[in-house]
Formats: structure tokens, sequence, C-alpha cells
């Protein structure tokens, strides 16, 4: 619907389609955060979501995830319509959320937090597995498995909170701001991350303010503001265009 | 010396019960950050359950121990599925609304079970206190001295009963698949639903569960108390609901500890001051233990929450 005023960049690479987003509209009360958002994200794809603060990034992703119900449009993901689906109900079908603030359990160890992640899981070999994949991904983990998640730093949150998403086993991978707050090493440790877990055929929809880093990391990024996207293109035509340029990278 | 003794004893039978009782309201606030005003009458109402089964057993069968455990699981059962009920429909629809609307409704049906016990329906017992029948013979257990000390047989099974439900909570909340998502769920049911749990489930459960605590809890003291009337629930009630906020509310362990202090507080100020003073002390110890620490014994802002 408001397709129509969306700037397009360039050529998008085919990928097999995964989720599939549709004009959704998000109401918190008398606020409205989401005017008609639609976006798709591919198989394999890594797709960036930028924005400015209060564009509406981060309620996109809790409506793609079940976490608030859209008041309008469709999400379909895996080719199921799961616009009324709650968040629970997507976690087995492929769906995992890295929340805003990373939102790990404080008071549970790091491994509870990890084994929380795979906790729809019932093949116990395969999750030990996983936990020693992520520890291979993040070793300061495995140090860190006994200690009270409260007590990681920023980055190791954020480490955490991605590699308990990754537990689930997801086809999709929703990230909210992995770089917020953190050292440029720290970030640059967790988008090196980003692409070897992409490598392995999990899609990733990222939201990020940092639109260079995001639009460097990604295939295909949209540009969020007040609740609509404007501009949507493959991430180095958006990084070269004048206005995002201008907007978001400040030049 | 052997007073004391006798005091400590009594304390630790009384206590272990407020313990049960101050459990589900920790419990409850830990997965809903509300304080359910109602359960003390849900532990009424559950009291009730099992004094009419243990009429309907009869008498030679209810001071069975066969018929003492028909008489738990029915009033434990009954209660569960009332705490399923209320919370379905009283607070479910309340989830997303301000906190305050969900601790109204609360009072409202603490209101609702312990006046609506008061009728006089025919099939209710009507306000008056009644005998609650003995289900447990009272046999002296152990006597020490020329009758110094006397352990009451259901002293004995009462403080039994009452720490096998506190370990077995023990180990679901903390050792247990249902447990940790009991405890994710406490800290933040939207997270918790990101990690596949359902959420309105462990809640109801959390409900289930601490409705039967306290139906068990309840018929402990309806034993102690050789009496059952529709408006013990405000009082023991509120007795277990000091001890929980005492030990930290949210607390699992804290609710433990809040209840035997309690307990233990009040038995000394019967045994040593004056039975009348028992209250006054135990509201005063509650004021005491939150000037020193706002948060309860246990409450921290990093506690263990369930
Ligand atoms: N729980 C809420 N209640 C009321 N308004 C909200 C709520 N969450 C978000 N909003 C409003 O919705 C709009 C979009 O918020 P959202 O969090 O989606 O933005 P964002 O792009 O993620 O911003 P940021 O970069 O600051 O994280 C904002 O105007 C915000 O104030
Ligand atoms: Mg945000």
């Amino acid at each position: 619907m408001s397709d129509a005023q969306v700037k397009t960049l360039g050529e998008r690479q085919a990928f097999p389609p995964l989720l599939s987003v549709d004009g959704i509209k998000v109401h918190y009360g008398a606020i409205q955060a989401l005017k008609g958002v639609s976006l798709t994200v591919g198989k394999g794809e890594v797709v960036a979501l930028i924005g400015a603060n209060g564009a509406g990034k981060t309620s996109t992703l809790r409506a793609v995830s079940g976490m608030l119900k859209p008041s309008a449009g469709r999400i379909q993901f895996n080719g199921h319509d799961t616009t009324n689906m709650k968040a629970h109900q997507l976690v087995p079908r492929g769906m995992a959320h890295a929340p805003e603030g990373r939102g790990v359990f404080p008071n549970m160890s790091v491994q509870e937090n990890l084994e929380l992640g795979a906790y729809l899981r019932t093949d116990t070999s395969g999750i030990q597995q996983d936990l020693e994949k992520s520890f291979t991904l993040f070793p300061v983990l495995k140090e860190r498995r006994k200690q009270m998640a409260g007590t990681l730093s920023g980055g190791e949150q954020q480490m955490l909170a991605i590699a308990r998403a990754l537990l689930s086993k997801p086809q999709l991978l929703l990230l909210d701001e992995p770089s917020l707050g953190l050292a440029p090493q720290v970030t640059e440790a967790i988008f090196r991350t980003l692409r070897e877990v992409n490598a392995t055929g999990v899609s990733v929809l990222l939201v990020e303010q940092n639109a260079h880093l995001a639009l460097n990391a990604a295939h295909y990024g949209y540009v969020l503001e007040t609740g609509e996207v404007v501009m949507a293109g493959p991430g180095k035509a958006l990084l070269e265009s004048a206005e995002v340029r201008r907007a978001y990278l400040g030049e | 010396m052997a007073q004391l003794l006798q005091h400590l004893i009594n304390g630790l039978a009384a206590g272990t019960i407020y313990a049960l009782v101050a459990l589900g309201y920790t419990m409850v606030y830990g997965v809903l950050k509300l304080i359910n005003f109602a359960h003390g009458d849900v532990m009424m109402v559950g009291v009730y359950m099992g004094y009419a089964t243990a009429f309907a057993l009869g008498r030679d069968m209810r001071s069975s121990l066969l018929g003492v455990a028909v008489v738990f699981a029915v009033a434990m059962l009954g209660c569960a599925l009332l705490g399923f009920f209320i919370e379905r429909f009283a607070y479910r629809p309340l989830r997303e609304k301000p906190r305050l609307t969900a601790l109204i409704t609360a009072i409202g049906i603490s209101f609702a079970l312990s006046y609506g016990f008061q009728l006089d329906l025919g099939f209710l017992p009507g306000a008056a206190p009644r005998a609650f029948p003995e289900v447990i013979e009272p046999v002296e257990w152990l006597v020490i001295g020329d009758r110094d000390v006397v352990v009451w047989n259901w002293q004995v099974i009462s403080f039994g009963i009452a720490v096998a439900l506190m370990v077995g909570l023990q180990y679901l909340v903390f050792r247990t698949r249902f447990g940790r998502a009991m405890r994710a769920v406490s800290w933040d049911h939207r997270v918790a639903a990101l990690m596949g749990i359902p959420t309105d489930r462990v809640i109801a459960l959390t409900f289930m569960l601490s409705s039967a605590l306290a139906a068990g809890a309840g018929l402990l003291y309806a034993i102690k108390d050789t009496s059952v009337s529709p408006l013990m629930g405000l009082y023991v009630g509120l007795k277990a609901f000091v001890a929980a906020v005492i030990g930290g509310i949210g607390h699992v362990p804290g609710a433990v500890v809040g209840g035997l202090v309690l307990g233990l507080v009040e038995e000394f100020v019967v045994g040593y001051a004056a039975s009348t003073w028992r209250d006054a002390v135990a509201f005063g110890f509650l004021i005491l233990v939150l000037l020193v620490k706002p948060g309860g014994l246990f409450g921290r802002v990093a506690a263990e929450k369930v």
C-alpha cells in the first residue's frame, strides 16, 4: 500500500522466499508505530533494517516474532500465515529473536540461558553439539558458563543473546541492535560471527542504528522512517545513495 | 530448657504451615508480579473440600492412612482446579491492564469467597466455625521427662508433609525444565515466550500448584486448630503474606524462612509474653524487617525470583 512511495535502488539478488511482511500496522494505544510496513527476507539472505530512533524498527521485529499482534496487514513465514501466532508458536517454526536490550536472564547461569534457547528441542545429543558449537563461536561464553548472565559485560551478554537464539536452530534470526553500546572490536567480532552463521544457511533480519555496519553486512536493506519504509535496495547501493549517506551516515 | 524446646517444636510446626501458604504468594508474585489476595481464601475453600471429604468417608475410613491421603488429594486437586479457573477467567483477561486492576480483582475474589462461604445455602456450612474432624487421631509421639516436652503425632506428620512439599517444590523450581520455564517467565514473560515457552500455560500451572499447596497447608492448619471457618483464609492468608514479605516476596527459599521465622516469633510471644500480643508482634516484626531490609530478608534487586 505505501509501497508506491518506496524508492527502490538497484537489483535484488534472488533468494527463495522465507519471510514476507505485507502492510503491517502496529499501534501502542493511541500511538501508531507502524503505518503499513512491507518487506521480505529470503532463505539465506541477510536483510538490514535501518532508521532513526523511534522509526519503528523494534516494532517491526516484535510483530514478526509474534511478540505483538499487528492491527492490520499480513505476515507469512515459511509458507504459513503467522500474522496471529504468538511468539512461542513461532519458535518451533524456525524463528529466533534476540530482542532489544539483549534480554538475557540475569539470574541464571550462562549455561542455563543457552539451554533455555533450546527449550523446545528434545534431541539431547544435538543440543550438546550445538552448545559446543556456540562455545567455538564465542569462546568467552565457555569460560563463563557457570557465571550468572547478569554479571557478564554488555558485549558478552550480546554474544550470549545471539548464541541463545541460535540454539533453537532457527531459519530466521532477528537481531535488534547487536552493536549497541559495544566497543568497535567487539562489534566486529559479532558481525564476523554473523557472517559465519549466515554461511550455514541461516537468514538474518538485522536492525541497526549503525547503518554503515549493517548495510555492509547485508545483501539487502530497508530504510524505515516514522513507521514507513521509504527506501530499499541492495546494501551496497544504499551505502552509495546520497540520501542515505546524508541521513544515516552523517555526511 | 524443656520449655524452650517445646516452644521451638510448636513454632516450627506452625511455621512450616505458614511457609507453605507463603510459597503460593511468592510463586504467583514471581510469575505475574501480582499479590494474589485471594490465595488465603482459596486455601479456605480447600479446607472445606477436605472437610466434606472427611465426612463423606466416615469416622473409620478418614483416620486411616488411605483416608488421610484421599482427604488431601481431593482438597489439593479441587483447589488446583479452582486456582486454574480464577487465573483463567479473572486474572488473564487483565494481564495487559494496569497492575492495580488485577490487585483489586484479587481482593474482590477474596471477599467473594470468604463472605460467599458464610451464606446459608444448605450445601454450605454457614458462617459459624465448625470442628474439623479428626483425620489424624492425636497420639503422643514423644514425651520427654514428666511431660515437660510433648510432641504430638500430627505435629510430626504435619512437619513431614510440609517439608516434603517444600523440598519437592525446590526441586521443581530449580532442577526441572518446568521450573526453569517458570523462572524465565518470572524474569520477563515476553522474552520467555521467545524461547518457545508457552507462558500462559506456565502461569496457569503456577496458579494450580500454589493453590494445591495452599489446600495442603490449610488442612494441616485445620488439623492443628481442629476448626474450620469461612474467615480462616483471611487470617491465615494475611499471616502467610507477612511471611512471604519478610522473606522477600518472589523468593522461594525466602518464603520458607519467612514462614518459619514468623511461626517461631509468634510461638515465643505466646509462650513468654501473652497470646494477645501475638498478632501485634507479628506485624511489628514485619515492619521492623522492612525498615532494615526493605526488600525482605532475601529480597535483593538481582535476587532469584520465581
Ligand atoms: N511499549 C510502547 N508503548 C508506547 N509506545 C511505544 C512502545 N514501544 C514503542 N513505542 C513508540 O513506537 C514508536 C516506534 O518505536 P520502536 O521502538 O519500534 O522504534 P525503533 O526504531 O526501534 O527506535 P530505537 O532506534 O530508538 O530503538 C516510537 O515512537 C515509540 O515511542
Ligand atoms: Mg529499537
